[in-house]
């Protein structure tokens, strides 16, 4: 029953990557929206879109991370 | 018969017992790749800079380089007077940067032994951002004194929301030291076990099916290939995001309430 509970709990968790997939399209498509704008001030917010992405990437990981805890060490 | 189990990986094996007075503080593997770490980016900068030279050859150039990068996300998202935490921060970097790396040889000193990527527990992750966290809390406090509190009062906001808008703040700056480490750490572990799954399939395909396993197993050998790649890209990346948050923390620290 437990180990049940285990599988099912880790499947639902990984749904929560769902918001995160969202999200790192968005910066990437308004970093490109932008860019097609403003070709020439692209560059300088390259450092900005590296940081975006992985913040934003790291919240997609914490819902794996919570999947792979239910796997592994519960 | 061979164990494609992703988590071993991750196991802590101590190479030299040592337990005085009851504590155990061996010398693992984890020891020794932070050891290794340390040695190599000594070894490293200390010959790249040996020559001095006013023009840089090649080997200074990139030691420059790095040490211009750090110093430019520094004293863009922190400001000059930042540059007191210069040595704080690229040892945080360069330390995350060269662990990472050095956990992405699969086979470290020869076939038989693997490589331990030291970031993928979360005790070395929570201990650097524990740091940081620590030093923006000490450091704010000795230098603003009670003026450090207005990070928790953002400016602009009306007196009736101001209460919970500064509970969210304390949740939010409490919350740093978790998010800071879990980010490092779930990046390498996710990336670690992925690619060991992989791997693991083209040896359970070619243990299963043979020689056509094998063969067949082209397939999950370009994913690992692609997925290798894509891990040094994250190595590179979390050691960044890593340290341009400690930038922006610290800057917390220097600037409170901007």
């Amino acid at each position: 029953m437990e180990e049940m509970g285990k599988y099912i709990g880790a499947g639902l968790a990984c749904l929560g990557m769902l918001g995160a997939a969202v999200g790192v399209g968005n910066i990437f498509g308004s970093f490109l929206q932008g860019a097609m704008r403003n070709p020439s001030a692209a560059q300088q917010q390259f450092g900005n879109l590296i940081f975006g992405f992985a913040v934003t990437e790291a919240l997609g990981i914490f819902s794996l991370l919570v999947a792979l805890i239910l796997l592994f060490v519960v | 018969m061979a164990d494609t189990n992703p988590i071993k990986q991750f196991e802590v094996h101590e190479l030299v017992p040592f337990e005085p007075f009851g504590l155990n503080l061996a010398f693992t593997n984890s020891s020794l790749f932070m050891v290794l770490t340390t040695v190599l980016t000594v070894i490293l900068f200390t010959l790249a800079m040996s020559s001095r030279a006013l023009v840089p050859n090649r080997s200074q150039s990139v030691a420059e380089i790095i040490y211009g990068f750090v110093a430019d996300m520094l004293r863009s998202t922190a400001g000059p007077d930042a540059l007191r935490f210069f040595p704080f921060v690229f040892t945080l970097f360069i330390f995350i940067l060269v662990a990472n790396m050095l956990g992405m040889f699969p086979y470290f000193p020869g076939p038989g032994l693997h490589s331990f990527t030291i970031t993928s527990h979360l005790i070395v992750t929570v201990a650097l951002a524990m740091l940081v966290w620590l030093t923006v809390i000490i450091y704010g406090v000795f230098k603003n004194g009670p003026k450090f509190l207005k990070l928790f009062v953002p400016s602009g906001v009306p007196a009736y929301i101001l209460p919970f808008v500064s509970l969210i703040e304390v949740i939010s700056f409490i919350s740093r030291p978790i998010s800071h480490s879990v980010r490092l750490f779930a990046n390498m572990l996710a990336g670690h076990i992925l690619l060991k799954v992989f791997a693991g399939f083209i040896v359970m395909l070619g243990a299963g099916l043979g020689a056509g396993g094998y063969l067949i197993g082209i397939l999950p050998f370009a994913m690992t290939l692609g997925l290798t790649a894509l891990e040094f890209l994250v190595a590179f990346l979390q050691a960044y995001v890593f340290a341009i948050l400690t930038c922006i923390y610290l800057s917390d620290a220097l600037h409170p309430g901007h």
